[in-house]
Order: structure tokens, then sequence, then C-alpha cells
């Protein structure tokens, strides 16, 4: 079969994919469909190094990785600055040519590492790539990052309908260039590698050359397929986006809808949660919930630096004024007055200073007499 | 950053003593894909193995974990071999090893994390000891013996293996498997049976491994993942399969993290161990004492 008519073909059998999914009138087919494209633009991005070259690459959740984290990158840096927003295709070709560029660098590794080691080596690089990524705050570090994405989008519709439609056409494009590598100077150049790297550089074959384009093509691919993603997903995290086992909480996250947690204790919400993932969808759901950030509470008085700080979890009066540089010389060092909300009430008592504080408290620290 | 001679001792020797229970945990490794070129991918999975092992017999019977995991070597000795002969009749023996090979031990790794994720779910568990606990105080430096223990034992371990291979006759044999197969058949030794056994001792080490890593700290069924990286690179940097070459770069490993962690912060601390190694594998791909 010709290329061109390969093309029309697999354009054909995208469109039927997605008339098919629209009749369904059922939004949980694009979610669960968007993971399975996801899938196929990964997989036919891994099998043009692992597959035509044979090197054997452990980091391509790394690559995926990098295509999400440069789309979080741009959304933070728009939102920060209010800039206009960048249509999704933009945004996956900036995480292609991301990914891209590492894989360039990566395909360097291939100069003097076969086999197991270079199995080895991306599996390095992928550490190094997190590593990177947890510490680098504007992403939003260990901690993750959300994104809104947008409710509507003219002409198509719910957000995830436009986002299977992208990775739908991904994957096409995917499959015609993997096709036009197999049928072409380049795809026979692979194989030789694959088969006889040695005789292959023997008889003329410039293998680094093939080898530096197998890896830049290879990551782009990943890194396209990971561009979308947080659009997807909401919420971004390394050690999740880098395990790429997150197939499961993807699929569960859009099926029980939004969970009303206010006025729940931490156990309530995540018992609450495993409830609605059980009508059928998970079978023995494990739940559990942290607070990622509390309400600040309030010192003041005599202390160094009154004011307003972030609460950590099991806080005691203590732990409070160290954190408000301490007390002053003239500081009440037994008892404090502390102002709590309770519903709609409020209350003032004295307590010891390693009482437990609450978030939303207001401390206040009297003077001493003497 | 406030520099203390204090911290950079105590940093120093818990990296030594780290270093001591990643040598353990390698030493298996340095046994299949050092000597044998079996990549065994799923090791640390089994190294959780003898984790829960250890965990069950420390809290239905009260043993303590590394007696336990003594007494389970037998097991892991033969569980090992049954892979191992798997492995060969399926992938070696048609020469396939390469890649399907490593699919293979892959799908081995994800399998007995599922298999101890379903049976004792994902929360930690962890083990009761008298060592667990108490802390040496030497002058200034602080030795908790929840690690000084494991330490040393690991230290045992390497040398009862370092023995086996260098003074017994299927020792010798398992080193000449890694540099002539066609050689030892001429010698009426069958290589099979001398990976095989080799394959057992290795997998076996991964019941002692994982009392350790279990005394260490808490496990659960997917903390074997964080030392797919670290184990195999231990195992380039030591050399491939040169059992002091893996104390060496182990206790390397496990200063530089350590220093990591203390000056930097401790999410610092994969990215150079293996920034290291990529810098091995680009400069020096034979390790620190490569054959």
């Amino acid at each position: 079969m010709r290329t061109p008519l390969f093309f029309l073909m697999w354009l054909g059998i995208a469109a039927v994919v997605f008339g098919l999914a629209l009749s369904s009138g059922n939004d949980y087919v694009f979610f669960a469909g968007y993971v399975v494209l996801q899938y196929v633009v990964l997989s036919t991005a891994w099998n043009i190094l692992g597959g035509y070259c044979g090197y054997v690459n452990f980091g391509s959740a790394a690559f995926f990785a990098l295509g999400a984290y440069s789309t979080v990158a741009i959304y933070k840096f728009i939102t920060e600055n209010e800039f206009y927003r960048l249509p999704m295709p933009v945004l996956i070709l900036i995480g292609g040519a991301v990914s891209g560029l590492v894989g360039f660098g990566m395909g360097y590794l291939t100069l003097r590492l076969r086999g197991a080691f270079f199995a080895i080596a991306t599996l390095a690089l992928a550490v190094v790539l997190q590593t990177l990524i947890v510490n680098w705050d504007f992403v939003g570090g260990s901690r993750g990052a959300y994104i809104l994405r947008p409710e509507e989008v003219p002409l198509i519709g719910s957000y995830i309908k436009y986002l299977f439609l992208v990775m739908l056409l991904l994957a096409v494009a995917a499959l015609v260039i993997a096709r036009l590598i197999e049928r072409s100077r380049l795809g026979y150049g692979f194989a030789t590698i694959r088969d006889d790297e040695l005789a292959a550089e023997a008889s003329g074959v410039p293998t680094l050359k093939l080898k530096l384009i197998a890896t830049t093509i290879s990551g782009a691919l990943m890194g396209m397929a990971g561009a979308p993603f947080p659009y997807y997903i909401g919420y971004l995290q390394p050690s999740s986006t880098f395990g790429l086992d997150y197939a499961v909480n993807s699929i569960a996250m859009p099926l029980i809808g939004s969970v009303a947690a206010r006025g729940l204790t931490t156990d309530q919400l995540s018992s609450r949660i495993a409830g609605l993932l059980r009508q059928g969808y998970v079978r023995d759901p494990h739940v559990a919930v942290e607070v990622e950030a509390y309400r600040p509470f309030f010192i003041l008085g005599e202390v160094t630096q009154p004011g307003q700080y972030p609460y950590v979890a099991n806080m005691t009066v203590e732990t409070a004024v160290a954190i408000a540089g301490g007390f002053t010389p003239r500081g009440y060092k037994r008892e404090v007055i502390i102002s709590r909300n309770y519903g709609n009430q409020a209350y003032r008592f004295k307590t010891p200073i390693t009482a437990q504080i609450q978030p939303g408290d207001t401390i206040q620290v009297e003077e001493r007499w003497f | 950053m406030i520099f203390s001679f204090d911290l950079l001792v105590n940093a120093i020797v818990s990296g030594i003593l780290i270093g001591g229970f990643y040598a353990a945990v390698t030493s298996g490794v340095s046994l299949s894909f050092g000597i044998l070129d079996i990549v065994n991918i799923a090791h640390p999975a089994f190294i959780i193995l003898g984790s829960y092992v250890a965990y069950i017999a420390n809290a239905t019977f009260g043993i303590d974990p590394i007696i336990a995991a003594i007494i389970a070597t037998p097991l892991f000795y033969v569980l090992g071999a049954v892979i191992y002969q798997v492995y060969y009749v399926a992938f070696e023996k048609r020469g396939q090893e390469s890649l399907r090979g490593l699919a293979f031990f892959f799908g081995l790794l994800f399998i007995t994390e599922v298999t101890l994720v379903l049976y004792f779910g994902v929360d930690y568990r962890y083990v009761d000891a008298r060592y667990i606990g108490p802390t040496l105080h030497l002058g200034m430096i602080d030795v908790p013996l929840r690690i000084l223990v494991p330490f040393l034992v690991s230290l045992l371990l390497i040398a009862v293996l370092q023995l086996i291979l260098t003074r017994t006759f299927i020792g010798r044999a398992i080193m000449a498997v890694a540099q002539d197969q066609l050689a030892l058949r001429l010698m009426a030794v069958d290589p099979v049976r001398i990976k095989r056994i080799a394959f057992g001792i290795s997998i076996a080490t991964a019941s002692l491994a994982g009392a350790f890593l279990i005394i260490i700290q808490p496990v659960e069924p997917s903390v074997g993942r964080e030392y797919i990286g670290r184990v195999f690179a231990i195992c380039v940097l030591g050399g491939m399969g040169s059992l002091p070459g893996t104390v060496i770069a182990a206790m390397l490993l496990g200063i530089v993290e350590s220093l990591t962690a203390t000056f930097y912060g401790p999410s610092w601390a994969p990215a150079v161990s293996f920034g290291f190694l990529l810098l091995t594998l680009a400069v020096r791909p034979a390790g620190l004492l490569g054959r």
C-alpha cells in the first residue's frame, strides 16, 4: 500500500472511531479512549528506537513526563504573566521539541553503550530528570501542580472530546511517521543497526547519525503524547507521572465526578470517595486523603514576629510561638488566649502553651506582670 | 549553608553503613547480571518478598528477622533455580535472552509486586527486634543499631559469598561460566547446571537483603522500585560481578547520597547518585574494578 493511501485509510478509521464515540453519548468513552490512544502513540514511539534499532529505552515515562511538564511550565508562566493562552497543538509541538532535545542528548549515550547497559543508562536518565522536576518549585515540585481546563471548546463541545480528537490525530500522525520510516532508507539503516551494528558501520552506514535521528524522533513523539496529559488529568505529580502507572487513577478521577468535602474529616472524606469508587468501578479501593494546605493561624501580642503563618498538622501553641520568632522578653509564658470559631460562634479561652491549636486560630500572647 | 564538622563525619559514617546494606542488596545482582549476564530487573521485587517473609515470621512466631531470613534462604534458592530453569528453556536456549528476557523479568517484577499488594495491601509493614530503636553514641558519632546490625551481617554475607566464589569448586566454576562456557563444557562441567546454582544463590541473597531492608525501614510492596536503578548503578560502578568492587561502589554511592542528603536535602540525592552512574557509563563503562 502506498503511504498517502495508508494515511487516508487511518484518517478514515479515525473519523469512524470519533463518530462511534460521539454516538455513544457518554463522556466515559472519551476518558477511557484517550488513555488507549495515548498508549498507541507511546508504544509507536518506543518502537521506533526499541523495535527498529534494537535499543531498549526504559525511560519512556520520563519523556512522557517531560512533555507533560513543559505544558505545566507554560501554563504556570501564562497564568502568572496573564499572557494569551496557547492552543493545544502548539503545546504539543513545544512538548515534543523539549523531549526531542533530551532524546537527542540520550542518543549520544549510544556511542558507548549497548544492550542492557543502554537500558540501565536510560533508567538512570529518567531518575535524574525526575529529581530535577521534584526540585523545581515553579512547576509544583513534589507537591504537584493543578491545571484548570476550560469547560467548553467551540464546535466540538466538552473539553474531553477535544482532547480525545487531538490524541486521535496524534495517533494517526505517529502511525504514519512510523510507516514512513519503515519504508525509507532510514528504516533500512535502522534495521542494519539492529541486526549487526559493527557490520553496518563497516559497510558505511552512518550509525551514529541514524541513532541520533531515532532517539530524537522517538523522544519527541513521547513528549507529544505527554503534552496534553496535564489538561486531561487536572493534577500532575512527579512520582505518578514518571511512574506511568496512573492508568487507574486517571480513569477513576472523572468517573466519580466531584465529591463534596466541606465539613468532613480526612477519614470521612476518604471513606466517602472509597464508597463512590466501590459503586461498580473499583473492587477494593484504598483511598488516602491528606490535607495539602491548611488555613493559616494568626499570632499577636508578645512574640518577636506577630502575624499570619501557615498551619502545620498537630501544631501546639509552643511550636506556633517558636515559628513566630519566640516570646519577647516581656511575654507571659504560661498561658495564652486563643480565639476560635465553632460554626458561627466565636470563642475565646485561656490555655496552657502545650495545647494543640487548629487552623484559623488566633493566638494572643499576653504581657507579664513582673 | 552552615558547614559543621560533626555533620560531615556523621554523614560519612551513615553513608558507609547504608552502603554496606546497598552492597548486600547488590550482591545478588552482581551474581546474576555481573557474572551470568542475566538482566534480572526483578531482583528488588525478590528482596521485597524477602522482607515480607521476615515480616510474617516476625509477626506470627516472633523470630528475629535476620534468623528468619537465614532459615528462608533454601526456599529462595529453590525459587531462583526454578526461575532460571524457566528462563533458560524459554529464552536463553533460543538465543532470545536480551530483549525478551528483559521483558520476562519485568513481568516477574510486576507479578510479584501485585501478588504482594493483593495479599498484604499497600500499608507499610515493619518488624520488631531488640536492636531496632537504640543508638550507639561514640563521641560525636551516632550509630543507630538498626543500621549497624544489617551493615555487619551484610559484610559477613559478602565475605562468605567471596569465599564460596574463590575457594570452592562450584564457585570457581561460576566464575568460569562468565568467561567461557564452551571451555567449561570441554572440562565436562554442565554450564546450565552451574548457572542454575549461581542464580539460585543470587536469589537466596535477596532473602537476607529483604530482612535488612525491613529492619532499616518500613516496607510496602512497591518500595523495591526505588532500588532497581540504584542496584544496577552499583553493579555497573563496581565493575560487573566483582564483589569487592560492589562493596566499594556501594559505600561510595552511600556516602555521596548521604552527603547530598545532609547538605542539599534528601530530594537531590537520587540525581547525584544517578548522575554519577551516567558519568561512569559514559567515561568508564568497565566500572571501578572492571574485568
